[in-house]
């Protein structure tokens, strides 16, 4: 007993992570997908609808709406994080007097909660007292700036906003992959009479080929689970014209109560991240069994 | 005399590409100094706006300087006006989530600990797949599992209350607790603990003898995101729980939509910094363990 015990020690510590994640991750999923395929209302029901529930979210003008911004937002928020944060690490890594200073100026956005900064922001925006008021004030008259209260406009506040916590991020990740890259490669290249530009855009950034691809993977991530930034900035409005995937959902499931659609709206975005998440893990696992 | 005009010519070159060299220089100063104001505007605008009256927001603008060093609005967030019915402040929210940070960061980065040892000191047949199985906990939308979750919580008689927090953030920590330790430990070399088993030391005493001396920096990084990522959670605090129980998170949400007749921006401004402070300043302090926590997060190896 002891000595079994003793041989099966360590899948036995192993056993609670194991155990948890099975359950919580994993068996949640597959009861969600379950549910997805019910006509469950404020209480979940166990005999099997098929596939109506994907049919009502996918006839529902709203969800559509959330879809479309979702694709507006996550394109917008891809271009600008990863424009503004290779700027910011090419400029960076060109031995900066307080580089340090700076660059924790371009993080910290990244240690506030969207909560945080989605309170500022909106009292930034609002028209009446924020950036259009001081325009105004500075002698622009006919200054507007009322995109938090526009239908058309209020999706790109989201993206202000997001773009300014995230950008940091990228910044980060490939100052580090800059910086790893050994000098004999620049130093060799500058010898063969390559400028500064040519050594970037030539030799370098291809060589971030894979710092990327995990920015493109982390950022669209974060751009589907996007919700505190909503909710704290325009709460899906004016009306539902900045609503997204997963506001729907949580609105669907604990404000009208509809369990089963918003089960199929969660399976929606959970197959999103798969398609996403799944090719990065192989090509990760694939790369560190190379090694 | 050609030799002189040539070397005359090569200085000038020299001299126009200093100046160039010089332009360029101020050029990234500008660009970095413009983005570095962008990215500082919104936190100025938080503190003045915090410290000036109603009175002063209306008339100013807001970049404008406060009159004075006014913390009126600071108390109000922190402690309330002082009268009974809807009266919300931060303190108890603030203490709520202090009791669901600490006892949930604890116990995840424990889990995580263990596991990334045995992973990597303790190989078994198919521990690959066991640390994928854990891994894609990292990336689930947490939408896919809220609606059961709150059936869980309920059937526990734990919904609403910070003890229901704690296990939902301890559960979801785990997979990046444990891709932390795995990533750290797999970069230890083994001989150290095959020498310790030859030696006759069990799996208990390897870790706390011989792994656990060495593992400060991973401890470090592990508790600041975890730290992190659940003090700034809204998703889970809005969802399992609200009224009494709320973390700092929700209650700050609350407090800026609540409608009543007048917006008060100062002490909404105040609110948001109280609660992002505890964050800010763990970053402040320890920013380079924080920024090897995003990175290790995102490109793991």
């Amino acid at each position: 007993m002891l000595k079994w015990l003793e041989k099966n020690l360590p899948k036995i510590v192993m056993a609670p992570a194991v155990g948890l994640i099975g359950w919580f991750v994993y068996g949640f999923v597959l009861w969600t997908l379950y549910i997805s395929f019910t006509n469950s209302k404020i209480l979940p029901k166990y005999e099997l609808w098929g596939f109506g529930q994907y049919e009502k979210l996918w006839a529902s003008r709203k969800w559509l709406i959330s879809v479309d911004n979702l694709l507006v937002f996550t394109a917008l928020f891809l271009i600008f994080c990863i424009v503004i944060g290779i700027i910011l690490a090419i400029f960076l890594d060109q031995k900066i007097r307080a580089e340090g200073v700076l660059r924790t100026i371009y993080l910290y956005p990244m240690a506030l909660s969207f909560i945080v900064t989605g309170t500022a922001w909106k009292w930034i925006l609002n028209p009446t007292l924020g950036i259009q008021k001081m325009f105004i004030d500075w002698g622009f008259e006919n200054f507007t700036f009322d995109w938090l209260v526009n239908r058309e406009m209020a999706i790109y506040t989201i993206v202000i906003a997001g773009v300014w916590q995230s950008a940091g991020f990228v910044m980060a990740l490939f100052l580090a992959g800059l910086r790893s890259v050994e000098d004999e490669i620049i130093k060799a290249a500058k010898i063969d009479g390559a400028g500064l530009f040519t050594v970037y855009w030539r030799i370098l950034l291809p060589m971030m080929r894979p710092v990327f691809f995990t920015s493109f993977v982390i950022l669209v991530h974060i751009s589907i689970k996007s919700y505190d930034l909503i909710v704290a900035l325009t709460q899906g409005g004016p009306g539902i014209s900045t609503t997204m995937p997963a506001l729907y959902m949580t609105q669907t499931a604990f404000h009208k109560s509809q369990v089963g659609l918003s089960a199929a709206s969660a399976m929606m975005m959970f197959m999103a991240v798969a398609a996403v998440i799944i090719p990065y893990l192989y090509s990760e696992l694939r790369r560190e069994n190379a090694r | 005399m050609q030799d002189s005009l040539k070397s005359s010519s090569y200085q000038q070159l020299e001299q126009k590409s200093k100046y160039t060299n010089m332009f360029l220089r101020w050029f990234l100063y500008f660009i970095l100094i413009l983005f570095a104001s962008y990215f500082i505007f919104p936190l100025y605008v938080m503190v003045v706006t915090s410290l000036k009256t109603m009175e002063e927001i209306r008339q100013g603008t807001l970049l404008s300087w406060p009159s004075g060093l006014n913390l009126d609005s600071w108390a109000v967030a922190w402690g309330g006006r002082g009268y009974g019915a809807g009266d919300t402040f931060l303190r108890p929210y603030f203490w709520n989530s202090i009791k669901m940070v600490v006892p949930a960061v604890f116990f995840s980065t424990f889990i995580g600990a263990m596991a990334g040892y045995v992973l990597t000191k303790w190989r078994f047949k198919g521990d690959k797949w066991v640390f994928l199985f854990l891994l894609f906990g990292c990336f689930i939308p947490y939408q896919a599992i809220l609606l059961p979750m709150a059936r869980t919580l309920g059937a526990l008689g734990i919904s609403n209350s910070v003890v229901g927090l704690v296990l939902v953030h301890t559960v979801y920590g785990i997979p990046f607790t444990t891709l932390f330790f795995r990533n750290f430990y797999v970069s230890i070399p083994t001989e150290l603990v095959k020498a310790a088993r030859i030696d006759g030391a069990g799996f208990f005493k390897i870790f706390f003898k011989i792994l656990l001396p060495i593992s400060a920096p991973i401890i470090v990084v592990t508790i600041i995101w975890q730290f992190t990522q659940i003090w700034n959670d809204f998703l889970f605090g809005s969802t399992f729980s609200f009224g009494e129980a709320a973390p700092i998170q929700v209650a700050l949400n609350n407090m800026v939509l609540s409608s009543t007749s007048v917006k008060e921006y100062n002490v909404d401004m105040a609110s948001a910094i109280i609660a992002g402070i505890p964050t800010l300043i763990v970053y402040v302090l320890a920013g380079k363990y924080f920024i090897r926590g995003l990175t290790s997060g995102a490109v793991k190896g």
